[in-house]
């Protein structure tokens, strides 16, 4: 989206923003692909990758905690479940915020085509479901920017059971939820829990209007429908 | 937002504000001693002290890696850490809590750093207000003498260096420094600030300081049923590290 002088427009942040940062400058495209872990997420990322970088252009990927700053921190606090709800939320978004401003804003001034491996909404979903403040939350992620495009690749959670535990024959505490004492019952708990998740992700849709891809069906079709719709993204300039 | 008092908890939270070299933290220290040797329960606690986040506050810093965003963010978890596991529980026990340092001090250093503030008040929304704020309030020169004197080696980040004000490191804690008493300066109503003039000598503004916190807060109440030993002295070079502790804190 190019007005005739070459200049941006329709990139804003969601709130305030990041100091010192012009949107205009912010020539790349910023690609997210939001889901739960076994919806696909990874794989089909790599699999735009290799597309995208076949075709010609530069790739970056940012994902959660993956920052220099907290993520080995944020790791063992994790570990250790010491850390209360407001204090994990910060956390998160330190490390969000690390990686916006040390990557992605950056790659995207360079001209890159930034894919991010989840991005505010999980973060704002996993505290929305743990009964944390919506105004708080749309406050603190007011630095974000507004992605181009954001893939919400939709699972129902009796398959996200399957694929979870055919691939590690045993469930995450954190993706069953564990912490909010749903059941203790861990497959019972992962069910409910991203039964929850999912209904936070249609409610934060209503806000972010992103788009939800059944992400039920074959990996191959899935990349088919991502790659078309980021074709025609790539296309409006 | 409303206080401790005005949400019915049992404890009180004393919070002191000021520039590094204001001499609160001494302050503060002599306020603790006083309140212990009377028996009342009290705890202290400083910011940027949450185990914790302190070595991801510390390798950013070291790293000159930290953007005003990320500054903002890793200080604001670190406060969220403290309040959440050690001031809330306590104050629901029945606590005087001492903080050296509150989230004024990221109102002001955030926003001396470009962060909008209402974003920076936004963040720090799920904290209540202290029952008093102490603002030690120095002239800018007094101050900037205390710290300046034996020339210490300024930080990166303590001398606000992020923000280019200055290649010299003096010259830009001196600006860092005016902006951010300019900060204090204008939350002084707001936040109904009580201003103690910090240019004083330590046993006058202690003096004060003890009567003020007895006038505002009935000392009695808070008193341990049974008394607990008084813990030892901090010696002398302990002290010398809590303020380099507040000075690593900037």
């Amino acid at each position: 989206m190019k007005n005739p002088e070459g200049i941006k427009t329709g990139r804003r942040f969601y709130g305030h923003g990041i100091p010192r940062v012009k949107c205009a400058d912010l020539a790349g495209k910023l690609i997210v692909v939001e889901g739960a872990d076994g919806s696909g997420r990874s794989t089909q990322i790599a699999r735009l990758v290799d597309w995208l970088e076949t075709s010609g252009h530069a790739t970056v990927q940012v994902g959660l905690k993956r920052s220099t700053l907290v993520s080995k921190e944020l790791e063992e606090a994790q570990g250790g479940n010491i850390l209360s709800r407001t204090t994990f939320s910060l956390f998160y978004a330190t490390d969000f915020a690390d990686q916006l401003d040390n990557i992605i804003l950056p790659a995207l001034k360079a001209g890159f085509i930034v894919l991010a491996d989840r991005y505010i909404y999980t973060l704002m979903a996993r505290d929305l479901v743990r009964g944390m403040d919506e105004t708080w939350l749309k406050n603190l992620y007011g630095i974000a920017l507004e992605p181009d495009a954001v893939f919400y690749l939709s699972v129902e959670p009796q398959e996200l059971v399957q694929r979870n535990l055919s691939k590690s024959a045993t469930l995450d505490y954190w993706e069953s939820g564990m912490d909010l004492g749903l059941s203790r019952d861990m497959f019972d708990s992962f069910v409910k829990y991203q039964t929850a998740m999912q209904g936070a992700f249609r409610k934060l849709q209503k806000t972010y209007g992103f788009t939800i891809v059944d992400a039920n069906r074959p990996v191959g079709s899935i990349t088919k429908e991502l790659r078309k719709k980021i074709r025609a993204l790539l296309a409006e300039e | 937002m409303k206080t401790f008092a005005e949400l019915n908890f049992p404890g009180r939270l004393i919070a002191v504000e000021g520039l590094d070299g204001s001499g609160k933290s001494t302050q503060i220290y002599l306020l603790k001693r006083w309140l212990e040797a009377e028996g009342i329960k009290v705890y202290f606690s400083e910011w940027n002290s949450s185990e914790l986040v302190k070595s991801a506050t510390s390798k950013g810093k070291k790293r000159e890696l930290l953007t005003p965003t990320t500054f903002s963010l890793i200080h604001a978890t670190d406060f969220a850490d403290r309040y959440e596991r050690h001031l809330l529980p306590l104050l629901r026990a029945g606590y005087i809590v001492l903080c050296d340092r509150y989230a004024f001090t990221a109102f002001a250093r955030d926003t001396v750093r470009g962060c909008p503030p209402e974003w920076v008040r936004g963040l720090y929304s799920f904290a209540a207000l202290p029952d008093i704020t102490f603002f030690f309030k120095t002239d800018l020169e007094v101050s900037l003498t205390r710290i300046l004197e034996g020339r210490p080696k300024l930080k990166f980040f303590e001398a606000g260096m992020d923000l280019r004000l200055s290649t010299d490191p003096y010259e830009s804690f001196r600006i860092f420094q005016g902006r951010i008493l300019e900060q204090y300066v204008a939350m002084t109503d707001e936040f109904k600030f009580v201003v103690v003039d910090a240019n004083e000598n330590v046993e006058k503004q202690q003096v004060l300081f003890r009567k003020l916190v007895s006038e505002k807060i009935d000392l009695k109440k808070f008193k341990r049923r049974s008394p607990l030993p008084l813990p030892p002295a901090i010696q002398p070079e302990n002290k010398t590290q809590e303020i380099e502790g507040d000075m690593a804190a900037a």
